[in-house]
């Protein structure tokens, strides 16, 4: 088998692709190369610069330096267009369908010939009903699409794909969204197409489904492509390894914590997301005042919705979430005033109004209180002397509260916004990936302001897809798997066990017993 | 940094609007040109016609008020994020809420007892008139462009049924109310003021349109809801984080901006025409929609924009009246060539004049 595959030509080459946004490299000198009929799996954290790469593949950006082959000559891709032409398929992890058309119209969607629809129709049909037997890929052509099944409006996806004659087929977290049946019902496709000579590129982080259905696989960390290997000589802890690697531990002093009384206590919460789908199941914890709890996990497995919940942006499915055992509303003002402070995990688009004055932002949602006045009127003049004190106690710069939030760095927008959650003296602090695209300077402050606070006696759940950080700052490690949460680990917890339970591998083979 | 905001702001609300203007009477130029007529004596016309006399300025100013209260009524709206087409249908109801007060009140009370339930009344039912939007848009997701647009022929057919069947005036064959009493008119400039208006129509809600406008301002950017408002327009997600009910705001904004709609009826029918009349309002909630654009939202930007389209409407009633040959309907063509230029496609000139602007910026050596 092995022999077989290296001894089969590379249909795909890529050679010393790097790309930068500003000062984040997010692919360093990557090489990577496929072979003709064979299902190849990506795997890395969040982050880990599979999806920049795919971007890359794909014509949605372009790489800074490097070359790219398809059967052995050089292409250039500056569009998905090119990408298509040069048999390049792609299978995003959002659809990219019309929810209102049918099928048929949305497979020749692009590819129409002539200006009239009924040839184009016609030849479709007859060229998809070979291709959805050829390939098990049986899908009602004239159903509406948003009526379909999402494992079938994949399969759509797949055909839409085969239609534009792609040999490579690049798919980006395809079960994300998937039942277990609609999972396997895709791998069993996936081998036919790869049986049929096209080359299958997955991109996930479900360590089973790499060691189910690839040929070869690929562990990205911190934007390198570090090993390529057959998949048969891995296994899910070398590969749970390899992707989360051995880094230097971030150092943060803090003392042992002294817990006291739990404060915050969820119950059996249950979220499902826009979609309707389940992406927080039956979570129950709790924090106490003096601890700082820590959420682990890959990014994408309930921890968003989770944090939303909690903060009451969203209304939960079932559960109860109580403050010093009373029950709160899912209402994030009443949240708010019963003192649960929120430091949410995208600062752009729900922590701050960029278009305002800093001045502005340091006080929003903390604006009713009577500080800022008893009448209708709001103080500018307090809002400008918070403002200032949080100028001068967190290091904001520039220090000028009138100048528009967008302007300032993401270090120092992120300080406003801890700023003004931590100094209204809450008793709970929820914080999500608090220094995500933070510099190493503002992080360390972040991280020290954090346990200051945990040393205040307040709880804190902290949020976060930075294994490092969970583990510098907290006291207690909670794992979220697909939604629940698979385990509690200190701190001290080998990156390795903390690696296979973020993977879900203690619980799927607790599960087969 | 700071200086180069400013340039931007100074090119958004003043070079932008002016370009704007003069583009579209450019082009209303050549159409004048087109049907064989001298654009320069139309300006000229356009001009003395609005500005050159006392009288020409009271109706002027007369045309800007019902346009300052719309105006606001669409600007408060849009602070919080709503594009609201209603406030015509608001202000032909809310004269009703008016006509009612002043039918009922004007043989007994001096107008001034009359003034305060009458504007009470408009603000009450302009308000009334925009809930039912707003909360379709709070509470369904309906879109609220859409339902205004509706509500405006609704109200129209309301007024028809109650002009013709309830308040008409018995024995009339128009469709319309008895003409108010002394207690149901409110004084022109011209009786209280040392100022020679003529028969200008300008009256002392001239004065409550300010109070509006100052009250819009204080509102939006010095109280607690008009942050909120400006929060929810800005940025919905990251109000609704901060505790800010999205459905609250949209109701009260609505509300505010209803009533606000509703009170150029007062302009109208207690100043002007003494009587409710089938489509008093006339447009004056589809001008506000372009006012408000090109004001920018702001009360005084309002109030400049509302000048200029009382200058457009008295100047362009002159030049009917002088160059026969440029109709009534050309008229209308020129007036909506500045809605369009002005309002819809305000900032068609934004990204080349700030190119502009940069290069000339460039090109100055650093200080």
């Amino acid at each position: 088998m092995q022999a077989e595959i290296s001894s089969a030509k590379n249909v795909l080459e890529l050679t010393g692709i790097n790309k930068s946004f500003g000062s984040v490299v997010a692919n360093k000198d990557v090489n990577l190369a496929v072979k003709a009929g064979s299902i190849h799996g990506i795997v890395g954290e969040n982050g880990a610069g599979k999806s920049t790469l795919m971007s890359i593949l794909y014509g949605f950006y372009q790489a800074d330096t490097g070359a790219i082959r398809v059967d052995g000559r050089e292409v250039g891709i500056p569009d998905s267009r090119a990408a298509i032409a040069h048999g390049i398929g792609m299978v995003h992890q959002h659809f990219k369908l019309v929810e209102n058309f049918t099928v048929l119209e949305n497979i020749i969607l692009g590819a129409e010939e002539g200006a009239f629809l009924p040839s184009s129709r016609r030849k479709a049909r007859l060229e998809l009903q070979r291709l959805a037997k050829e390939y098990e890929l049986q899908v009602d052509l004239e159903a509406i699409t948003e009526n379909l099944p999402v494992g079938v409006q994949q399969r759509v996806e797949i055909l839409k794909a085969l239609y534009r004659q792609a040999r490579i087929l690049i798919l980006d977290e395809p079960t994300g969204v998937l039942t277990p049946s609609e999972a396997d019902h895709l791998f069993r496709i996936l081998r036919r197409l790869r049986d049929e000579g096209k080359s299958v590129i997955l991109i996930t982080h479900k360590l089973r489904e790499i060691m189910d259905a690839t040929d070869t696989v690929s562990v990205m960390r911190r934007g390198e492509l570090i090993a390529t290997a057959p998949t048969s000589s891995m296994t899910k802890e070398s590969l749970a390894e390899l992707m989360v690697g051995r880094r230097v531990l971030l150092r943060v002093d803090k003392s042992p914590s002294k817990p006291g009384e739990v404060v915050f206590d969820i119950r059996g919460l249950n979220v499902r997301d826009q979609r309707g789908v389940r992406m927080v199941k039956d979570v129950s914890f709790s924090v106490r005042a003096g601890e700082i709890v820590g959420i682990a996990g890959v990014a994408g497995n309930g921890q968003t919705e989770l944090l939303e919940a909690l903060a009451g942006n969203c209304v939960p499915e079932s559960g109860t979430v109580l403050l010093n055992d009373a029950e709160i509303a899912a209402d994030p003002f009443k949240r708010r005033e019963a003192g649960v402070a929120h430091v949410p995990e995208d600062r752009h688009a729900i922590g701050l109004i960029l278009s305002f004055p800093l001045r502005e932002n340091a006080s929003l949602g903390y604006h009713r209180r009577p500080e800022f006045g008893t009448s209708p009127m709001l103080k500018r003049s307090k809002l400008q002397q918070y403002a200032q004190a949080y100028i001068s106690d967190y290091d904001i710069r520039p220090p000028n509260a009138d100048l528009r939030t967008s302007l300032f760095s993401g270090g120092n927008q992120q300080k406003i916004v801890l700023a003004r959650e931590i100094e209204h003296d809450p008793a709970v602090l929820l914080v999500g990936q608090p220094t995500r695209g933070v510099d190493i300077g503002a992080i360390e402050f972040i991280h020290r302001r954090l346990i200051e606070l945990r040393d205040q006696n307040k709880a804190i759940l902290l949020v976060s897809v930075e294994l490092d950080e969970i583990r510098a700052l907290s006291d207690r490690i909670l794992v979220m798997f697909d939604g629940a949460i698979v385990g509690e680990a200190s701190p001290d917890a080998s990156e390795r066990e903390l690696g296979l339970l973020m993977a879900g591998i203690a619980e799927q083979d607790q599960g087969r017993g | 940094m700071a200086s180069f905001l400013n340039i931007r702001r100074i090119v958004d609300f003043a070079v932008l609007p002016l370009m704007n203007v003069a583009v579209a009477l450019l082009i209303s130029g050549l159409v004048v040109l087109f049907v064989g007529q001298n654009p320069l004596e139309a300006v000229g016309y356009l001009i003395s016609g609005s500005l050159g006399s006392g009288e020409g300025i009271g109706f002027t100013l007369y045309f800007a008020t019902s346009f300052l209260f719309t105006g606001l009524a669409v600007a408060v709206a849009s602070h919080a994020g709503l594009f609201t087409i209603g406030a015509e249908g608001q202000a032909y109801l809310g004269g009703l809420g008016i006509a009612l007060v002043c039918l009922s009140l004007d043989r007994f009370v001096p107008w001034y007892v009359t003034l305060v339930p009458a504007a009470a009344a408009g603000m009450l039912f302009g308000a009334a008139w925009a809930f039912i939007p707003a909360y379709l848009q709070a509470k369904r997701g309906s879109h609220l462009v859409i339902t205004t647009i509706m509500f405006n022929f609704i109200a129209s057919s309301i007024m028809i049924y109650v002009l013709v069947n309830l308040i008409k005036e018995p024995g009339s064959m128009a469709p319309q109310t008895r003409l108010f009493d002394k207690g149901g008119l409110v004084p022109k400039l011209g009786e209280i003021l040392p100022v020679n208006i003529g028969t200008a129509p300008l009256n002392v809600s001239l004065f409550l349109a300010i109070a509006a406008a100052v009250f819009v301002w204080v509102l939006i950017w010095k109280t607690k809801l008009g942050f909120e408002i400006r929060s929810t327009g800005a940025n919905p997600a990251a109000a609704r984080n901060a505790g800010i009910s999205y459905v609250k705001i949209t109701i009260v904004c609505m509300l505010i901006s209803g009533a606000l709609a509703g009170l150029a009826g007062v302009n109208i029918l207690m100043g002007d025409l003494g009587k409710l009349q089938l489509d008093f309002p006339a447009g004056i909630g589809l001008v506000g929609v372009a006012v408000a654009l090109m004001g920018r939202g702001h009360p005084v930007g309002i109030a400049i924009a509302s000048v200029l389209f009382g200058v457009l409407y008295q100047g362009g009633a002159e030049i009917s009246f002088w160059m026969p040959n440029i109709t009534r309907e050309l008229i209308m063509l020129i007036q909506g060539l500045v809605i369009l230029f002005a309002g819809a496609l305000s900032l068609m000139f934004r990204k080349s004049v700030y190119s502009l602007v940069d290069l000339f910026r460039v090109s100055k050596p650093e200080v």
